[in-house]
């Protein structure tokens, strides 16, 4: 990693030079919620100062100009995970968004009572009851795929469950709960070879590695931007140019129309087809803003430096007795899921938090898997690009204290 | 290393997540209401044995943090033997307290339970604490269906 300085890096993030309970902030929730780069703010700022006005409607010059910003955004969206086309990348509030969008466009659309949806067991909630919701609204079946005890997908069983009856895999890239990295181009071989489009739930991924969707061959991709080091309530819908256009518009409005009568309206071309309604738009753009930093940094580095920090603070968390890692995938991103005996992980939020120390105690929304392993909810501490070892010693030298104290 | 959690972690806190009092299925109990909390997966079965309007047992099972357990280990001691309406006042004093409405007066009525005030200054724990006591509220109302904090 030889342009990879964190110092750096840590300078760009404004939020890292607070204090919290008269600590130096450790922020370990980045799974959550990322924080985000003096670029990305000054963006945000930029735009409401000088170029803010509605898109894709006036004649007059900042309409112009926050039009051609927005779509300098999709455009970099559309670089950033290499979709073959602008029309590919719709805009939305966020992953979860996104797949409810699927859900109900082309869900509702294309599949019918008695078809199956395979997911998988380590899903977060989003990528589970969008499902639920078509399964109730039109007959269609959920079939979810295992995980051993390691966090890993059960592939054979996974492979067990597609059938002429299965019509969409819907799964995720990276697990939120676990960090399990799924082998995603198997997947999609498994399901392509019986002509079943695949979606991927990205939100986890996409911070902590490079994504090619035209590599991948996944059918839709999903992630939200502010797990991208953006601003909060952006997505992003990819979807196959001519699945989009077989599917019917999500929501009603404007901007996503070419005509409107009262007798009929027809609809506009992709990706207007499914934004209706005025976006974020400061804040698209400025999810651009958080891409020109990822890309400046570069993925590849961003990667290799989260795996260093993964292994580091494996490697310290295993010498502590009493702690259980959750999740313990051979193919893992920036995630450590633990709990430990006896200590509530509520309590372990809490008592780090007195330290200065974020992470995140509960169910990670993602239910079902604290039922697999037979916990009400785990700490988790996940990492990003501004994280560093000496934060891993933090959060290290933090547990083993509160071990003590509750005795 | 954990001064700034003092007022929320005593050491009676401790002593009763090690030691749960009243950790038990009560058999002969006439009220007996599920508590839950889906924020933090927290969960309590809470069962009451009521003779002529008087609480002769109380006990609980379940699973929760320190604050939640200490909090169902002490109501159950400290409502054995009080009336229904004694618990129900407690119940009010208690939640006032937790959320931050109460006054030194009232903090003295509330005698060990007290040493739950620390919640005040974490509004993301203060339903570890009340939740023993809504459960209390349910059972008191002969609500049979389980109760949930959101």
């Amino acid at each position: 990693m030889t342009h990879y300085s964190v110092a750096n890096i840590r300078a760009d993030f404004p939020i890292l030079a607070e204090t919290i309970r008269n600590k130096p902030l450790v922020y370990l929730d980045n799974a959550a919620s990322c924080q985000k780069p003096q670029a990305v703010i000054d963006s945000l700022v930029h735009t409401y100062s000088h170029e803010y006005a509605n898109i894709h409607r006036g004649v007059h010059t900042l309409s112009v100009k926050a039009t051609d910003r927005f779509e300098a955004a999709r455009e970099k969206v559309r670089g950033f995970i290499n979709a073959a086309s602008h029309k590919e990348i719709i805009f939305v509030r966020g992953a979860t968004e996104a797949i409810n969008l699927v859900a109900q466009s082309y869900g509702r659309s294309q599949l019918q009572a008695g078809d199956e949806i395979v997911i998988s067991a380590m899903e977060h909630h989003a990528n589970i009851v969008p499902w639920q919701m078509l399964c109730q609204q039109i007959g269609t079946v959920l079939k979810v795929a295992p995980i051993n005890q390691a966090g890993e997908l059960l592939l054979d069983d996974y492979l067990a469950l597609l059938s002429d009856k299965t019509k969409l895999v819907a799964i995720t890239h990276m697990s939120n709960a676990l960090g399990s990295i799924n082998p995603v181009e198997t997947i999609i071989a498994a399901a392509h070879a019986q002509n079943i489009p695949v979606l991927l739930d990205g939100a986890q991924a996409i911070p902590h590695m490079s994504v090619d969707v035209q590599a991948l061959d996944c059918d839709f991709y999903v992630f939200s931007g502010h797990k991208l080091y953006g601003p909060s309530g952006t997505g992003v819908l990819y979807g196959k140019q001519a699945l989009l256009e077989a599917m019917p518009p999500y929501q009603g409005g404007g901007d996503m129309i070419r005509q409107v009568t009262f007798a009929k309206t027809e609809y506009a071309g992709l990706p207007h087809k499914f934004e209706a309604g005025t976006p974020a738009i400061a804040e698209i753009i400025a999810l651009g803003a958080a891409i020109d930093y990822l890309n400046a940094i570069g993925m590849a580095n961003i990667a290799a430096h989260e795996a260093d920090l993964l292994d580091y603070a494996t490697e310290q968390a295993s010498a502590i007795q009493g702690l259980n890692i959750i999740g313990q995938a051979n193919h893992k991103g920036g995630i450590l899921s633990f709990t430990l005996d006896r200590i509530h992980p509520h309590d372990i939020g809490t008592m780090l938090d007195s330290l200065g120390i974020a992470i995140r105690a509960g169910h990670h929304c993602a239910m079902p898997v604290m039922d697999f392993y037979g916990v009400p909810a785990t700490a988790r501490a996940s990492f990003g690009l501004y994280n560093t070892r000496e934060e891993v010693d933090v959060l290290m030298q933090g547990i083993r204290s509160l071990i003590e104290v509750f005795g | 290393m954990f001064e700034d959690l003092r007022d929320l972690y005593q050491e009676v806190i401790f002593d009763h997540n090690r030691n749960p009092r009243n950790f038990r299925v009560m058999d002969d109990a006439n009220r007996q209401v599920e508590g839950f909390n889906p924020l933090c997966g927290d969960r309590l079965t809470l069962f009451l044995k009521i003779d002529d309007g008087t609480i002769t047992d109380a006990s609980f099972q379940g699973s929760g943090c320190a604050i939640s357990t200490a909090s169902v280990s002490l109501m159950t001691e400290i409502i054995k033997g009080k009336s229904e309406s004694e618990a129900d006042a407690l119940f009010t004093q208690f939640h006032e307290m937790a959320t931050g409405k109460d006054h030194e007066v009232q903090l003295e009525a509330l005698g060990k339970l007290a040493v739950l005030a620390g919640v005040r200054e974490y509004p993301a724990r203060v339903k570890c604490a009340t939740l023993a006591w809504h459960t209390l509220d349910a059972a008191l109302k002969n609500q049979q269906q389980s109760i949930s904090t959101e």
